[in-house]
C-alpha cells in the first residue's frame, strides 16, 4: 500500500507525453514528490526513464501535460531553469571536469566571486569561501575520506566522486535531487559510500529522484517506488509493499500491480 | 671567453679571424655549395666560421636573431646574404659595434649598409640569355612564358634577373623596379612578342613544373620560356613533356651548377648564364680576414657599387654576337 | 574541523603507505606542470654558461628576452587557444595582417600613428572573432578552421600590401616605438618587452582568478561537463578566440618595433614556434591543463639553445636538431605526467 499524504507535492508531473517522431517516449505519465522521501523510479531499458527524468529537471522539453513545484506550475525550457527552480541533477557522466580540483567542480557555473570592488570590478574568485563551503559540503554528507579539497577530480575513486557530485546537487539543491544510476559503475564498499549520502539527503528534508536499476539498491533506500513500462506508468509500490522479485515482475509485465 | 664585441686591438696576421656566415636557408644548393666554398677557404686563411641560417628564404627575423647573436659572441665579421631589407638595422647595429660585414649574393638596399658586396650581376646574367634568346629566335614571333620566384614580394635577384632578360631580348621594361608591368605584345630585336604568362615559382622544381603548367593552359603555343633558375626550369621542362611539346620551347635559366650544365648538354636547357658561388665566398673569406688584420677591401667592379663575381652564358647553340662558352668548359667550373 | 591545505603527498582514500619519490614528483608536476620547463630553462642556461660564460652576462639575458618577446606574446594566445583543447594555426597570419594593415594605412592613407596601432589591435581582434565563429557556431573542427583562415588572411595581407616590407623611418613614431631601449639596472629591454610583460600579468589574473579562467579550463577538460554545468561554451570558445586574436594585434606592434620594419616575414612558421613554446611549457595539447608561464618558459628555452648554441660555435644545422629532440622530450614528459590517476 502507499502512504499517502495530503501535503502538497513538492514536484508533480501529470500526463507528461513525449514523441520522438513516431516513437512514444512517454505515454501520459504523472508522477509525485512528497517532501523528505526517496522515490526510486525503476524499468526496463526504453521504458522511459530517462526521458521522464529529462522533462523533470528541462533537458528535454514535453509535448504536452504539466510539472508544479509546490502546486505552482512551471516549465522548463533549458535544465538552467531547473536549476534556478531548486532542481539539482547528478547525471550519469557526473558533468564534473576531471583536471579541476573538487571546491572548482563544487562551484562550477556558479563561481563565487570576492566582495566590494576586487569582486565586481575585478571579478576576482573568493577561492578561499569556495574552498570552505565545498569542504563543509562534502563532510555534511559524511564523507570522511576526503581531507583535500583542492585535489583534483580525477585522482579521487569512482564513489568518491560520486559522492562529489551528490554534495554539490545536495548544496544548490533547494528543492530536489535527481540522481541518474548513481550506482551503476561502483563496486559494493562505494555504492555503500553513495546510498549513505542519499538517506543523508533524505535526513536533510531533501527530497530525492533516484533513477536505478540496482533492486538491492532501490529497496535499500526508497521510500516509494515508481514502475515505468513502456512509456507508460506500470505503478507505484513500495518497500514494504512489494519485495524484489514482484517489482521486477511489474516491471517486465510478467506481473500487474 | 670575452664578451666584449668591438675588441679594439685586431688581431695580427696570426691570429684567428672569427667570422659567422648567414645564409638564407640550409636546403637551397646555391647556399650549400657557397657554404663549402667559405668553409674551405676559412680553414685556409685561418678563420674560424660558424654557419647561420633563417629558417627559409625570407625569413627576415631569423637572420636578425643570428646578427645579434654574432656580435654578442664577439665575432670579428659577419657573412650575409640578406633576406630583406628589415635586417638592415640589425647590420647597422653590428657595424656599429665594430665587426666587419659584407654581403654575399644578394646586395642589400641601400647598398652602403655593408661594408661591401660580392654578388653576381643578376642583371647582367639575365641580359645575356635575353640575347641569346632574341638572336636564336630571330626572324620568328616568340610566346613567352616567364616563370619568376615571387609574385608576393620583391627580391633584388629575382626582378633584376626577369628585367635583364627582358632587357637582352630588345624588349621595353617600362620601369626597370618592377617585374609584370610590360606591355603583353610588342617587337623584340629579332620580331614580334607575346608574353602570355607571368607565374611564380619559389625557385623550385614542382613549382617551375606548376607554373609551366598553368601558362601552357593560358597558351599551348609558347615557344620561349625564362626560368628564375634551374630548378624551376627542370621542373618546366618535365611540364612540356608531359604536353608532348619539349622539342618546340626553348627554355633559358641562371645558375651553372653541375646539374644544370648536364641539362644544357642533354638539351633541356637551351643557355644559361652560370654563376660563381664558391669564387663569391672564396673573395668573401678572404677579404674579411684580410681586413679584419688591417688590410683593405678590394674595388667594387665598373659600372657597378658592389664587387661583381662573374657571369658566363653557357650553351651549345652558339649565336653570333654572344659571347658563350660550352657545355663541356661550364662542367669543370660547375658548382 | 581544520581545513588541510595542498597535501601534494596524500595517497588517496587508503592511509599508511608512502609513494615512491618518482610518484611524488609525478604528482608534483601533475599539479605545478611549469616545474619541469623551468628545471629545462635553468638547465639549460647553467650548460651553456659552462660552455661560454658569456651567456649569463646582462648582455646576453637581455637578447634573450628581446629575441623571445614576440614568440612570447603570440604564445599566450595559442596557449589560451590550446587550453580549450582546440589549435591555432593562423596565429602568424592574424598577426601578419594586422601589421601590414596598419602599416599600410599609415602609409598610403596617413593615419596617425595611434590611430593604425588600434586599427592593427582591431583587426587582429576580429580575425580571432571570425576563428571563434568557425569553431564555436559552425562547429568546425579548430585544426580545419583555422587553417582555412590562415590562407584568407595570408591572401588579404598579400593583397594589402604586395607583399612590400615597410620599414620604420617611412611610419609614424609610434608604430615602431616597441624598440625604443629602456634599461632596467644591468639589463637592456625595450617598451615591447614590457608591454609584453603586461599581457602576461594580465591573462595570467584573468586565467587564475577569475570565473571566466575557471570555464576556459573546465571547457577544454570536458565541454559536456561544463555545458551540463551551466557553463555556456559557444560563448567561453568565442571570447578565447576574440581575446587570442586581441593578443595577436598587440604583438603585431612589438614585432614592428624588433624588426624595425612593417614586413611579411617578420615572424617564419609562427605556428611551430608558438605551439612548439606551448608544448614545451607544458600545457597538454587535448586541453584542460597547463598555462602561460609554462608557455614563456617554454619560449625562452627554445631561443636560450639559440642565443647557446651560437655562442658555442656551434652551427645551426645543429641548433634545429637539438630544439627537435627538445620538443619529443617535452612531449614524453606531458604524457608521462598525465599518467597520473588515484
Amino acid at each position: 500500500m502507499t502512504t499517502t499524504t495530503t501535503a502538497t507535492p513538492v514536484l508533480a508531473a501529470r500526463e507528461l507525453r513525449k514523441n520522438f517522431g513516431r516513437v512514444v517516449g512517454l505515454d501520459g505519465v504523472s508522477l509525485d514528490l512528497y517532501a523528505g522521501e526517496v522515490l526510486a523510479i525503476i524499468g526496463d531499458n526504453g521504458a522511459g526513464k530517462s526521458t521522464l527524468i529529462k522533462c523533470l529537471t528541462g533537458a528535454l522539453v514535453p509535448d504536452s501535460g504539466t510539472l508544479a513545484i509546490d502546486g505552482e506550475i512551471v516549465s522548463f525550457k533549458r535544465p538552467q531553469d531547473a536549476q534556478e527552480r531548486g532542481i539539482e541533477t547528478v547525471y550519469q557522466t557526473l558533468a564534473m571536469a576531471p583536471a579541476l580540483d573538487i571546491a572548482s567542480n563544487m562551484f562550477l557555473g556558479r563561481e563565487l566571486r570576492q566582495r566590494g570592488i576586487a569582486g565586481s570590478v575585478f571579478r576576482r574568485l573568493d577561492k578561499k569561501e569556495m574552498r570552505r563551503r565545498s569542504y563543509e559540503a562534502v563532510q555534511k554528507l559524511g564523507i570522511q575520506t576526503i581531507q583535500n579539497i583542492t585535489q583534483s577530480v580525477e585522482t579521487l575513486s569512482g564513489g568518491q566522486r560520486q559522492a562529489v557530485a551528490v554534495a554539490r546537487a545536495a548544496e544548490f539543491g533547494s528543492k530536489v535531487v535527481v540522481l541518474d544510476e548513481p550506482t551503476a559503475a561502483l563496486g559494493v564498499k562505494e555504492s555503500g559510500l553513495v546510498l549513505d549520502a542519499i538517506k543523508s539527503l533524505k535526513d536533510r528534508g531533501l527530497p530525492v529522484i533516484l533513477i536505478s536499476h540496482n533492486m538491492p539498491h532501490v529497496w535499500e533506500v526508497a521510500d516509494r517506488i515508481h514502475i515505468q513500462r513502456l512509456g507508460g506508468s506500470a505503478g507505484v509500490i513500495t518497500p514494504q509493499s512489494h519485495n524484489m522479485t514482484d517489482g521486477v515482475a511489474i516491471m517486465t509485465g510478467a506481473a500487474k500491480l | 671567453m670575452s664578451a666584449c664585441a668591438g675588441d679594439t686591438a685586431a688581431p695580427g696576421a696570426d691570429d684567428e679571424v672569427k667570422v659567422t656566415l648567414i645564409l638564407k636557408d640550409l636546403v637551397n644548393p646555391f647556399f650549400v655549395a657557397l657554404q663549402k666554398g667559405a668553409e674551405a677557404q676559412a680553414e685556409k686563411d685561418g678563420v674560424n666560421l660558424t654557419i647561420a641560417s633563417g629558417k627559409k628564404d625570407g625569413d627576415e627575423e631569423g637572420q636578425i636573431q643570428a646578427i645579434e647573436n654574432a656580435v654578442l659572441k664577439g665575432e670579428d665579421g659577419i657573412l650575409v646574404l640578406p633576406a630583406g631589407p628589415a635586417v638592415n638595422s640589425a647590420i647597422t647595429k653590428a657595424r656599429e659595434a665594430g665587426l666587419v660585414v659584407i654581403a654575399l649574393d644578394t646586395p642589400p638596399d641601400p647598398i652602403d649598409t655593408t661594408d661591401q658586396t660580392f654578388a653576381t650581376d643578376n642583371f647582367e646574367a639575365g641580359k645575356l640569355i635575353g640575347e641569346w634568346a632574341a638572336s636564336a629566335t630571330a626572324g620568328t614571333d616568340v610566346v613567352i612564358a616567364l616563370l619568376d620566384q615571387f609574385d608576393d614580394r620583391i627580391i633584388q635577384t629575382d626582378l633584376n634577373r626577369d628585367q635583364g632578360f627582358l632587357t637582352g631580348m630588345g624588349i621595353d621594361t617600362a620601369d626597370l623596379g618592377q617585374n609584370g608591368d610590360e606591355a603583353q605584345t610588342g617587337t623584340f630585336s629579332g620580331g614580334n612578342y607575346t608574353i602570355a604568362c607571368q607565374e611564380a615559382t619559389t625557385g623550385a622544381e614542382d613549382g617551375g613544373r606548376e607554373a609551366m603548367e598553368n601558362c601552357l593552359t593560358a597558351n599551348s603555343d609558347i615557344n620561349l620560356v625564362y626560368t628564375i633558375n634551374e630548378p624551376s626550369a627542370a621542373g618546366a621542362y618535365k611540364a612540356l613533356q608531359a604536353a608532348g611539346l619539349e622539342k618546340d620551347v626553348k627554355i633559358v635559366s641562371i645558375d651553372g651548377s653541375c646539374e644544370g650544365v648536364a641539362n644544357v648538354a642533354s638539351g633541356i636547357i637551351s643557355a644559361t648564364s652560370q654563376q660563381y658561388p664558391v669564387n663569391m665566398a672564396t673573395l668573401g673569406v678572404e677579404t674579411i680576414a684580410s681586413v679584419v688584420r688591417g688590410g683593405d677591401y678590394p674595388p667594387v667592379s665598373d659600372g657597378l657599387d658592389f664587387y661583381n663575381t662573374g657571369t658566363a652564358l653557357v650553351t651549345d647553340a652558339t649565336q653570333d654576337g654572344v659571347d658563350s662558352i660550352t657545355s663541356e668548359e661550364a662542367t669543370e667550373i660547375c658548382w | 574541523m581544520s581545513l588541510t591545505t595542498t597535501n601534494i603527498g596524500t595517497v588517496n582514500g587508503l592511509t599508511g603507505q608512502r609513494q615512491s619519490v618518482s610518484r611524488r614528483l609525478q604528482h608534483l608536476l601533475h599539479t605545478n606542470p611549469w616545474v619541469s620547463p623551468l628545471v629545462i630553462l635553468v638547465l639549460s642556461i647553467a650548460i651553456f654558461t659552462i660552455i661560454n660564460p658569456a651567456f649569463a652576462q646582462p648582455r646576453a639575458i637581455s637578447l634573450l628576452i628581446q629575441q623571445t618577446a614576440v614568440i612570447a606574446a603570440l604564445g599566450v594566445g595559442q596557449t589560451l587557444v590550446i587550453l580549450t583543447a582546440g589549435i591555432d594555426l593562423s596565429v602568424g597570419a592574424v598577426s601578419i595582417l594586422a601589421t601590414m594593415l596598419s602599416a599600410v594605412l599609415a602609409q598610403d592613407a596617413g593615419l596617425p600613428g595611434w590611430v593604425a596601432i588600434i586599427v592593427g589591435v582591431l583587426t587582429g581582434t576580429l580575425g580571432g572573432l571570425f576563428n571563434g565563429f568557425l569553431v564555436s557556431k559552425l562547429k568546425l573542427p579548430p585544426f580545419i578552421g583555422t587553417l582555412g583562415t590562415l590562407s584568407i588572411f595570408t591572401a588579404i595581407s598579400l593583397l594589402l600590401s604586395g607583399g612590400r616590407s615597410i620599414q620604420a623611418t617611412e611610419l609614424p613614431a609610434e608604430m615602431s616605438a616597441g624598440g625604443e631601449r629602456v634599461p632596467i639596472g644591468p639589463f637592456d629591454l625595450n617598451i615591447g618587452v614590457l608591454v609584453v610583460i603586461a599581457i602576461y600579468i594580465v591573462v595570467g589574473y584573468a586565467l587564475s582568478q577569475t570565473g571566466w579562467g575557471r570555464h576556459v579550463y573546465a571547457v577544454g577538460d570536458d565541454a559536456e561537463a561544463a555545458r551540463l554545468s551551466g557553463i555556456r561554451v559557444n560563448r567561453v570558445l568565442l571570447s578565447v578566440y576574440a581575446v587570442a586574436g586581441l593578443i595577436y594585434g598587440i604583438a603585431a606592434w612589438v614585432l614592428i618595433g624588433r624588426a624595425g620594419a612593417a614586413t611579411p616575414n617578420g615572424i617564419v612558421d609562427a605556428n611551430l614556434a608558438s605551439i612548439t613554446a606551448v608544448v614545451i611549457g607544458g600545457t597538454s595539447l587535448f586541453g584542460g591543463r597547463g598555462g602561460i608561464i609554462g608557455t614563456v618558459l617554454g619560449a625562452l628555452i627554445i631561443q636560450s639553445f639559440t642565443i647557446g648554441l651560437s655562442l658555442a660555435g656551434v652551427d645551426d644545422q645543429f641548433r634545429v636538431l637539438a630544439v627537435g629532440f627538445l620538443v619529443i622530450f617535452a612531449v614524453a614528459a606531458d604524457q608521462w605526467i598525465r599518467k597520473v590517476r588515484a
